[in-house]
């Protein structure tokens, strides 16, 4: 039998298969290449860059909940220069394609974000994060309002040719609001979800065990909810959506495909299985073998009806 | 080079009331060990807790293949390792962390623990050993119960002094005592350090006063073990407006000069 085709085509970006690493959660790729072979996976969604340096948030940074964990890391990345010049140049060898999650507090910053990281080579997208729940200006605020959200996806895409991720948040009402706003302002692809806010408190201490107070949740205790919301958009708009929340083996992954994602991205699972990410793929290929289908594009939003 | 490798347990023993001894048969990892490095465990089959646990070296000998873990139960992770039996297999990564520096070595050196903060400087002194080093331990701990590796020390030809806070074995007090009783009668240049943050601290102040050279290894929450996440970090001193940077404590540290650390409680 021959193998499935795993490729995918995200409204031009184009990928060997549908598995991304989600952004904060594997660095700028280098990070696990003693434990990934890099070359195999479909794409990294590079850490979170910022137009300055950011120090990010003091510690406690991270706590662990129940199947998953909260995190405040603030956004700490060397600023898009350094990222430019020092790193880019170390990961654009590889195969995977580059994807640089982008995050700003005013759509000026955005906008000269994209200017800045449309002129180097090795850049395949830029995922814009206007989702993030820990950064006290911008951040979340961009993502909950369909008005500034459509506002920050103009203002990158008028400053960049490269295709245009829109990372959405789930702390919304409603998911599908947001996700036609981005999709009319010109978004080309929609990734979803960003980290559901989240807090836990040391009972012995009597009080919030984050320095930051509140944070991002993540891992499969989101998953549901991932799925769900993957489901709506996925009938709400005609882009192409990268899914992520808690997918931690191939059958979650395969999931998120059914649910209408054409490509799934792997964030905390990273953390605690390195190896994950090349068991995914593995996984996906082996489940379309086994249900006889030709290609990877043929289950997505298979599950909607 | 650092792998994701599965180790037969070859014994998981209970050492007191909360202490833990784990063997590990690893010889794809054992060449590759520094004293101060850590392995990322994952210490249940499950989801929940989601995170491996960073656990320091202990001992690691290479003519068998086998490391050893020390390690304390304080919550959900640690509890399921302590479940762990001899013959199952146990998923480690690792080696992890920078260990710590030892390419200028003085000839006297004190190694100071502070209860399971000893857990990474056994295999440090069993090489400071080898390498013909004049050592000197101080272990703190609670209580007698708590003092970790008396016995082996005993064995090996390296000075003991030990303290607990309620006198129940060496002198009463803390082991901060001891460090600047053993300071002040005897001159040393290098030292080394893990344990809780107020110890580490009171270490601290040394290096100003005494002007010597203190290494410490510090623990932080961690994510990812890898330099991905960036949950870990610490702070070090740097000049910049804010007087300090971040830095990681899986692929930075976990050892750090006393001198450059922000030890914040």
């Amino acid at each position: 039998m021959n193998k499935p085709d795993l490729t995918v085509d995200l409204s031009g970006l184009q990928l060997s298969n549908p598995v991304f690493t989600a952004s904060g959660t594997f660095g700028f790729g280098e990070e696990y290449e003693e434990y990934v072979d890099l070359d195999r996976l479909g794409g990294v969604m590079v850490k979170g860059t910022t137009l300055e340096p950011k120090q990010g948030n003091p510690t406690p940074r991270i706590a662990e909940t129940p199947a998953g964990m909260l995190n405040a890391i603030g956004l700490q990345n060397p600023g898009v220069d350094y990222f430019i010049a020092e790193i880019l140049p170390k990961i654009r060898d590889y195969e995977f394609r580059t994807i640089v999650n982008m995050s700003a507090n005013t759509i000026e910053e955005y906008q000269k974000l994209a200017e800045k990281l449309s002129k180097p080579e090795g850049i395949a997208a830029l995922e814009v994060n206007i989702s993030c729940p820990n950064v006290k200006k911008g951040g979340l605020a961009f993502g909950t309002e369909p008005e500034m959200a459509a506002g920050v996806v103009e203002a990158v895409t008028k400053n960049t040719d490269l295709p245009v991720i829109t990372k959405l948040s789930p702390n919304v009402t409603d998911i599908t609001e947001i996700a036609k706003a981005v999709e009319e302002a010109g978004s080309d692809i929609i990734s979803l979800i960003n980290t559901l806010v989240g807090m836990k408190i040391d009972i012995d201490k009597q009080e919030p065990i984050l320095a930051n107070t509140i944070g991002g949740l993540s891992g499969p205790a989101i998953r549901p909810v991932a799925v769900r919301m993957i489901y709506q958009v996925a009938q709400a708009v005609d882009l192409p959506i990268i899914g992520m929340g808690g997918i931690m083996n191939s059958r979650d992954a395969v999931e998120f495909l059914l649910a209408g994602a054409s490509a799934v991205a792997i964030g905390t699972a990273n953390f605690s299985n390195p190896r994950v990410t090349m068991e995914i793929i593995d996984g996906i290929e082996e489940y379309l073998c086994e249900h006889g289908y030709d290609s990877v594009q043929e289950i997505v939003g298979r599950a909607i009806k | 080079m650092s792998k994701q490798i599965e180790g037969e347990i070859l014994a998981n023993k209970q050492l007191n009331e909360s202490d833990y001894r784990l063997v590990l048969s690893l010889p794809e990892l054992v060449d590759e060990i520094k004293s101060g490095q850590f392995l990322h465990v994952k210490c249940g089959p499950g989801l929940d807790p989601l995170l491996r646990r960073p656990i320091s070296v202990h001992q690691y000998n290479q003519d068998r293949g086998e490391i050893v873990l020390l390690y304390r139960v304080f919550g959900k992770g640690t509890k399921q390792l302590a479940k762990r039996e001899a013959g199952k297999k146990l998923d480690v990564m690792g080696p992890l962390g920078n260990g710590f520096d030892l390419t200028e070595l003085e000839n006297k050196i004190l190694v100071v623990g502070g209860g399971i903060g000893f857990a990474p400087l056994m295999a440090l002194v069993e090489k400071l050993v080898e390498l013909n080093k004049e050592v000197m331990v101080l272990l703190g701990a609670r209580r007698k119960e708590q003092l970790l590796c008396t016995d082996k020390l005993e064995k090996l030809s390296v000075g003991l002094k030990v303290a607990t806070n309620d006198g129940s074995a060496g002198q009463k007090g803390y082991v901060t005592r001891l460090v600047e009783q053993e300071l002040d009668k005897d001159k040393y240049e290098q030292v080394f350090a893990c344990g809780p943050t107020p110890m580490l601290k009171a270490m601290q102040s040394l290096v100003n006063t005494k002007d010597i050279e203190i290494q410490v290894s510090l623990e932080e929450r961690m994510g990812c073990g890898t330099g991905a996440c960036l949950s870990c970090v610490c702070k070090v001193k740097v000049e910049n407006d804010e007087g300090f940077e971040y830095r990681k404590a899986c692929t930075d540290g976990p050892v750090f000069e006393a001198s450059e650390v922000i030890l914040d409680e």
